[in-house]
């Protein structure tokens, strides 16, 4: 039983967090993209197309982000068995693999009046569309495993093929992260480092506001997924014991 | 498990831990070396110096980018000759068709093309390349002023 006792407590923070962050987050990214499409300057070449940014920046970090917590999940159910963990990795793949579409969406839509074009196969575009690829290898793979009974609802010990493919995965993040750097590329190269950022603070302030607002609806949204999870388990957990009892 | 006794007398759980972090380190440094084979021919584009330095053979597709050298613009209808500059070496370009809004002079460039028996590079496609500065048109204007920008 002591395996339950975790789940339990993250119930309990579950329940107070999910609200909080969604609303929270919502609050923040109407407030940024307000700012963003309708209060900050346009940029002195692209014009007025410049505003993507707002929704094209938090979908590629949250696309990046978002598989590396489903890796880190990956290895702690590998290494640690804790059904928490495979649960979280689940609960995290299906919003990453859509933040990954939105940025090549949006990516594209922005390319063609900056660039003159939707498409390039340059490194950073192709590994970012490896990643929806390996998001969406990761996806199947889980649920053919969890069809199969392992995965979240068994003994997760019976399925660590998606894990597997989660941790094999992150080898891309490095890659997406300085194909901009490494190799020329038609993508140009990164804005905001640690120390110091290309952006007029009056586009940094909205960008920044949205891509924290994105994360907290992206947290809530994958803390939603998790207890419906735990929810899903437990009724079928209940399931079988009645079917036993009346058999 | 037929590793040393070690191993074996770790807890499973940490024998895991050991297997992980091993299969990253292996897969990390395959991923490395794989990298760095993959080396140039990852790459977008060739730059002036490049193409220079290890000429292409005439009427092979290949894209040169840089930027497009100041005062190298010239429109003669739906012509435009241009040249592409890394600073260091140029090459001529010309281009039939319309130019990305954002070809201008001073800013990236990608053309794609092919070396004519003559040297000089006919491009079939021209696309706008942008840095990653980003600035209201009035901060963009004083910053010319100053000469902190072009």
């Amino acid at each position: 039983m002591h395996r339950f006792a975790n789940p339990a407590r993250f119930l309990r923070i579950a329940r107070v967090l999910t609200p909080l962050l969604t609303l929270v987050g919502v609050a923040v990214t109407a407030v940024g993209l307000w700012i963003g499409l309708f209060a900050s300057p346009p940029d002195y070449q692209q014009g007025e197309s410049v505003r993507i940014m707002y929704v094209h920046v938090p979908a590629a970090w949250l696309a990046s982000g978002g598989y590396f917590g489903v890796a880190l999940a990956s290895a702690v159910s590998l290494v640690w068995r804790h059904p928490l963990a495979s649960i979280a990795a689940r609960a995290i793949a299906p919003v990453g693999a859509l933040f990954t579409a939105i940025c090549l969406v949006t990516g594209s839509l922005w390319g063609k009046p900056t660039w003159g074009t939707y498409w390039v196969w340059d490194a950073r575009l192709t590994s970012m569309l490896v990643l929806l690829f390996l998001y969406l290898g990761y996806l199947a793979l889980a649920n053919a495993e969890d069809e199969r009974g392992g995965g979240s609802g068994g003994d997760p010990g019976q399925a660590k093929g998606a894990a597997i493919l989660a941790l094999v995965g992150v080898v891309n993040l490095p890659i997406i992260k300085f194909s901009v750097e490494w190799w020329h590329t038609l993508h140009q190269g990164p804005s905001i480092t640690l120390t110091k950022s290309t952006i007029d603070p009056a586009m940094l302030l909205p960008l920044l506001l949205s891509l924290g607002g994105f994360t907290l609806i992206f947290g809530g949204v994958v803390l939603m997924r998790m207890r419906a999870a735990l929810a899903r388990t437990r009724s079928a957990a209940r399931g079988r014991r009645l079917a036993e009892a009346y058999a | 498990m037929t590793a040393r006794p070690g191993f074996k007398r770790l807890r499973p759980k940490h024998q895991r831990l050991v297997l992980l972090v091993a299969a990253l380190t292996v897969l990390g440094g395959a991923s490395a070396l794989a990298l760095s084979t993959i080396g140039d021919t990852a790459t977008y584009f060739y730059a002036p110096s490049d193409v220079l330095a290890r000429a292409p053979e005439a009427g092979r597709a290949i894209r040169l980018g840089g930027l497009v050298e100041r005062g190298s613009v010239v429109h003669a209808g739906a012509l435009t000759r241009f040249r592409v500059t890394d600073n260091a070496h140029e090459v001529a370009v010309t281009y039939t068709g319309i130019v990305p809004d954002l070809f201008r002079e001073g800013q990236g460039v990608i053309t794609e093309g092919r070396f004519t028996a003559g040297g000089a590079f006919v491009a079939d496609t021209v696309l706008a390349k942008h840095d990653e500065k980003y600035m209201p048109p009035e901060v963009a204007g004083s910053l010319h002023k100053v000469g902190r920008v072009g």
